[in-house]
């Protein structure tokens, strides 16, 4: 019996619902003797983190890359995603003689506090009353995800990181490590991403929130426990955040005015363009890997985000007597975190007398140029780490 | 703003004109070099004299080359991002073969002598005789093998001579510490010589700075 479209939907749906609390691969759970406290004043307890490895830890524990990633990543970056059994979605950068050689360090990527693949987020079950967090989980900001990575990251053993790296939203959780835990990461690689959020980036994210709790099937944040789905809203936030990830041109190239399976406009409200189909099945498919919830909860950390507001509205302060060695990415085309933002970065660290290194890498291809086949950002990522190793005095890894 | 734009190098070998800044360097001293190109002076500095070295570097090439050598380098403008960078936060700063390149050679030095106390420049001597030559005879804008772009594509849009440059340090109120010209093969000109005979005969000039008081 070959299974319809609606029951593949069903499947990956019920294998993210599971994901959510008893995820394939690695957990870290932290008891009562363990709370983290969360910038809303409020202590979380207990809590886990669903997490992944690759490549070994060296004997000094002096090999290890924190990956973080963005907004609806998960952890699964280099390996199969479970509930998708799609790659790993940065296995193009992580790997065997890749720019980040798992032969050479020891790779950890984490789920996000309040995302929906086994760290303890809004899909997650609260303990205390056996029902999913919903809306009763209080608000995470990108300080609280990178205090709980931190977290794992002492449970591994590990007392300084020998990189950590990441896009967009990870790089932001990379810039907060390299502010708040100086001593601990030895090279910092953050990629098109900025030390705060912008109105333009708050606005768009509003309106995806604004998409998700206007569906009726939210019921309030409680639609798990009542069995209903705001997918129609997920979908219409996550059409509109991927038009934000790409580029005019980069559209353009892809689809152009073209249509989709017809000659002619249907003159209907129908997926006439190329454009309009890609971007419902781009919605489509994300409904049923990510939670509704997690989409408000991390959007809002990323809005939230200001590394600057938090030292007096001084950036240079946030990064002042820091040993790390940086490397900033931009992308020419990237509108969501235009160079400008990087730039602010590496002019705070150049004044608080960082080594740091800078570089716009030109792309048609928008914001999501870091996930994608770049070979000037691969050159700089292998360049920046082994170089950063050599420092180190790691030993080489295998030739690619 | 690259070396390359320039100045041509001789493969497998150090620059004539990288050694004789190198001379001027103080072993372990905060340097940051504008326009670094592939970074071989920083490399230099940093292997040889034991530099904290930074640099900027406007094209995309060499920003890779730099970082995958492990030096700390930014892609910028000297013409813009001199600005961003904080008083005194380095001992010294270099601008090799890049200030003919610039829009406001005036506002760079200034920029240079505000983040560092000591500033090194090197440019190509437009008094050298040879280029008075070809436009005296010729009726041509002159060319070289350092020099060797048409008028109408050159990257350097700010060309002095020696004396010119001498000019535009006194303006500025700095002190000229050390000094030397180069010949074609990048050897230092007799340094006893008297100014006219350097600019003369100098093709490139290399002027450590210093900011008075």
């Amino acid at each position: 019996m070959s299974m319809t479209r609606a029951d593949l939907s069903t499947n990956v749906q019920d294998a993210a619902r599971r994901q959510a609390d008893e995820p394939d691969g690695l957990i870290a759970r932290f008891g009562a003797d363990e709370p983290l406290m969360l910038d809303a004043g409020v202590a979380l307890s207990p809590f886990q983190i669903g997490y992944q490895t690759y490549g070994t830890l060296n004997a000094d524990k002096s090999n290890a890359v924190l990956v973080c990633h963005a907004l609806t990543g998960d952890q699964h970056v280099a390996s199969a995603n479970p509930v998708t059994g799609k790659p790993g979605w940065w296995e193009i950068m992580i790997g065997p003689g890749r720019p980040i050689d798992t032969d050479r360090y020891f790779v950890i990527c984490s789920n996000v506090l309040g995302g929906c693949m086994g760290t303890t987020g809004p899909a997650s079950i609260d303990p205390a009353t056996g029902e999913p967090f919903g809306l009763t989980l209080p608000l995470i900001t990108i300080p609280d995800m990178v205090r709980a990575q931190w977290m794992l990251v002492r449970r591994l053993g590990i007392e300084s990181l020998f990189c950590a790296i990441g896009g967009s939203m990870g790089g932001m959780q990379v810039l907060q490590w390299a502010s708040e835990y100086k001593d601990m990461v030895f090279s910092a690689l953050p990629i098109a991403t900025a030390a705060r959020h912008s109105a333009q980036n708050i606005a768009f994210h509003e309106v995806g929130r604004q998409a998700i709790m206007a569906d009726p099937q939210w019921r309030g944040g409680r639609y798990l426990g009542e069995n209903t789905r705001p997918s129609a809203g997920l979908a219409v936030a996550r059409m509109a955040a991927h038009i934000t990830y790409l580029s005019d041109m980069a559209l353009h190239r892809k689809f152009g005015r073209r249509f989709q399976d017809r000659d002619a406009p249907t003159f209907s409200f129908d997926a006439d363009f190329q454009v309009e189909s890609y971007l419902r099945y781009q919605g489509e498919a994300f409904v049923e890997r990510f939670d509704a919830n997690s989409y408000l909860y991390v959007t809002r950390a990323m809005d939230y985000f200001d590394i600057a507001e938090e030292h007096g509205g001084s950036l240079a302060k946030a990064f002042s007597g820091t040993k790390t060695r940086f490397c900033v990415v931009s992308f020419t085309s990237d509108w969501l975190f235009p160079t400008a933002g990087s730039r602010q970065v590496v002019h705070a660290l150049n004044a608080s007398g960082a080594s740091v290194s800078f570089a716009e890498i030109t792309s048609d291809k928008g914001h999501d140029a870091f996930l994608l086949d770049e070979p000037e950002l691969f050159a700089i990522c292998r360049g920046f780490l082994d170089a950063a190793a050599r420092a180190r005095g790691l030993p080489a890894g295998a030739q690619p | 703003m690259s070396h390359d734009l320039t100045m041509s190098a001789t493969p497998g070998s150090i620059r004539a004109d990288y050694l004789v800044v190198a001379g001027m360097v103080t072993p372990g001293s905060k340097v940051l070099d504008v326009g670094c190109g592939d970074g071989g002076l920083l490399k230099l500095l940093r292997d040889e004299k034991g530099v904290d070295g930074r640099g900027i570097e406007l094209s995309r090439a060499g920003v890779n080359d730099c970082v995958a050598a492990g030096l700390a380098v930014v892609q910028g403008d000297a013409d813009t991002d001199l600005a961003f960078y904080p008083d005194n936060a380095f001992d010294l700063v270099i601008l090799s073969q890049t200030i003919q390149a610039t829009r406001q050679p005036r506002v760079v030095l200034e920029h240079m002598l505000r983040i560092g106390r000591q500033a090194i420049v090197s440019f190509p001597n437009f008094g050298h005789w040879r280029l008075r030559l070809q436009l005296i005879l010729r009726g041509r804008m002159p060319t070289s093998e350092n020099l060797p772009y048409s008028w109408y594509d050159t990257p350097n849009i700010h060309f002095c001579t020696l004396r010119d440059f001498v000019d535009l340090v006194r303006e500025l109120d700095a002190e000229i510490e050390r000094s030397a010209a180069l010949d074609g093969w990048g050897r230092e000109v007799r340094v006893n010589a008297p100014w006219w005979f350097w600019n003369l005969f100098g093709e490139q000039a290399v002027f450590k700075l210093s900011r008075k008081g």
